[in-house]
């Protein structure tokens, strides 16, 4: 596993634990799924997933970035920030106030990270979501850093990785957050010109706008073992609707069986998954027309 | 007549964002089959997904309008509680997005232009819709829209309700009657994820930006299209003809266009819409 992710040594100590509570010393958090107390540096070595139960707790942004080779990260579009289009009357807090808060205790300007990197030597552009920046919510920041990693990864012929988490489109720029499901979805036809891969991985959780967009209908789509993923929330369901949930429902494993994912894959198999399908994607590069000779017509195993 | 009409008639500049969402909800304004039976000529329903079933929440099918033969999508509203329950009253399925994709597909091989009616609060949020991968389903349709082969013309008639919405109207002229609302939630959703309170629909409203004048000034829609005295609902003959008129004359220019080029400025007007700093 330490192969896997290699860390700069401080940052499994920053940023939230939204589902894991850190208990006094800092020494020890709580796993919300087992309830159990794990030494804060073995669950880091286990890449955040607890010793005890295998549950998946959530990372930040930085964090994923170590699913890369050691020092092959290079941030990309780190200069955009958030505006407040609409200028949204809000009853509470205002966005702007939102984003600055934001912005302090993550360290972040908005929800997403961009570059581009290398897994097991293969190059590859990436755009990774962070849960603590409001909720990993698609304003036009976060669909501006999406599209443009995705036509850097057509313009340079290299396949792209996005990690998703998010509660959907950002309420607070209205029909201009909802219209970046569109635009990142128009990016992504570039990369499907030029015959490269999107992959999509879906971590907890995942909802609303972003999954009923591009992670979707990505070539490949890979969940974590017990992430949320979904369209309409739970609550909404189950308290609007008045329906009652199956255990287990919208899962990855729920996903996986009604045939939304084309795998669960655990966090510390996800860099050799990923490798492989790298690997995969660039070995069928040739376009089949190069291998037929124009004159002739191949038939049942004769020309 | 109800109060928003009264004040819609007598005082139409001071309709609130709220009163413009009462009007595109009114249960009397004219819904996509009343716009397809008064406009277009000979239409043909074709039904299904090919996959799981057919979903009443969206119709569609073949059609002659302005002379020429068109595909037209919409999502369909009931006017009364009976037909709204066998409409789910216009929060379309999995498969009526599925339908959708299929006939536009469709449209594309036989070469002929699509018209979409956009009428809905929303995707249907339920659970056998979860199961039968609504999130697919909305994805899958923006996906064919952003590079559809043929002309696309959205009309806004009602609620543009979300993703629900958006999955009908990516689109190379995006249009809204005077009185629609188009949202990235409803206001109710909206009050309700940012305070808790979705009675606090009404300043949601306010501060979305949700009618087609806030959609124009935003420049996310090409046209604001005025409705008759009162709203659509008081006049509907009239509210269609007003409406199919622009549609034509916009479908007259989009057609003119080269493919390719009308693909490229699809790109890039969906390409261009945010607001962000560069520091
Ligand atoms: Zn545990």
């Amino acid at each position: 596993m330490k192969e896997f992710f290699r860390r700069r040594k401080t940052s499994f100590t920053t940023g939230e634990q939204p589902e894991g509570s850190p208990v006094p010393d800092d020494m020890w958090v709580k796993c919300a799924a087992c309830r159990d107390l794990v030494y804060k540096k073995e669950l880091n070595d286990n890449l955040k997933v607890c010793p005890k139960c295998g549950h998946h707790m959530r990372m930040s942004a930085q964090e994923w970035l170590d699913l890369l080779d050691a020092d092959s990260f290079s941030e990309t579009d780190a200069h955009l920030r958030p505006t407040d289009p609409l200028g949204f009357v809000s009853l509470d807090e205002s966005y702007a106030d939102k984003l600055v808060k934001s912005q302090q205790r993550t360290g972040m300007p908005d929800a997403v990270i961009s570059g581009m990197g290398m897994i097991g030597g293969q190059r590859l552009a990436l755009a990774v979501g962070d849960f603590a920046f409001m909720g990993a919510s698609m304003g036009s920041v976060y669909g501006e850093k999406m599209s443009r990693a995705a036509e850097r990864a057509a313009d340079l012929g290299i396949p792209f990785l996005t990690i998703n988490t998010s509660g959907g489109a950002r309420q607070q720029e209205g029909v201009i957050a909802l219209m970046q499901m569109a635009k990142v979805t128009m990016a992504l036809t570039r990369l499907a010109e030029v015959g490269q891969p999107h992959i999509a991985l879906l971590v907890d959780p995942c909802y609303g706008g972003v999954t009923a967009s591009y992670p979707s209908v990505a070539d490949v789509i890979i969940a974590e073992p017990g992430a949320n993923i979904g369209f309409a929330g739970k609550r909404l369901i189950e308290q609007i609707m008045r329906q009652k949930l199956p255990a287990g429902f919208q899962t990855a494993e729920f996903m996986l069986e009604h045939g939304m994912v084309d795998m669960v894959v655990e966090r510390n198999q996800l860099r050799a998954t990923l490798g492989r399908l790298l690997r995969l994607y660039a070995g069928r590069r040739e376009p089949v027309a190069q291998f037929m000779v124009s004159s002739e017509i191949y038939v049942n195993g004769r020309t | 007549m109800d109060e928003t009409t009264k004040h819609a008639e007598t005082q139409p500049h001071e309709l609130t964002p709220w009163d413009r969402v009462q009007l595109a909800r009114h249960p009397q304004r004219p819904h996509t089959l009343d716009y397809i039976g008064a406009l277009c000529e000979d239409f043909t329903e074709l039904h299904g997904d090919r996959r799981f079933g057919d979903d009443a929440a969206i119709v569609g099918g073949l059609a002659t309008f302005a002379a020429r033969t068109v595909m037209v999508i919409g999502h369909q509203k009931g006017s009364d509680t009976r037909e709204n329950v066998k409409r789910n009253f216009g929060m379309p399925h999995p498969e009526g997005y599925r339908k959708a994709q299929r006939l536009m597909r469709q449209a594309e091989k036989f070469a002929i232009p699509v018209i979409c009616f956009v009428d809905t609060p929303a995707a249907d949020p339920k659970k056998e819709s979860e199961e039968r991968g609504q999130a697919n389903a909305i994805a899958e349709s923006i996906l064919v829209m952003t590079n559809l082969r043929v002309p696309i013309i959205s009309a806004v008639i009602g609620e543009g309700g979300s993703g629900g919405a958006l999955a009908l109207s990516v689109a190379d002229r995006l249009i809204m009657q005077e009185n629609t609302i188009y949202s990235v939630a409803s206001p109710e959703a909206t009050a309700s994820i940012l305070w808790r309170d979705s009675a606090k629909a009404a300043d949601a409203a306010r501060a979305l930006k949700l009618t087609a004048q806030d959609l124009y000034d935003l420049r996310i829609i090409d046209e604001v299209v005025a409705e008759p005295e009162g709203g659509a609902h008081q006049a509907s003959q009239e509210a269609i003809r007003m409406l199919g008129e622009r549609i034509r004359s916009h479908l007259e220019i989009i057609s003119q266009i080269e493919i390719g080029t009308l693909l490229k400025q699809r790109y890039q007007k969906y390409r261009t819409i945010g607001t962000y700093l560069e520091a």
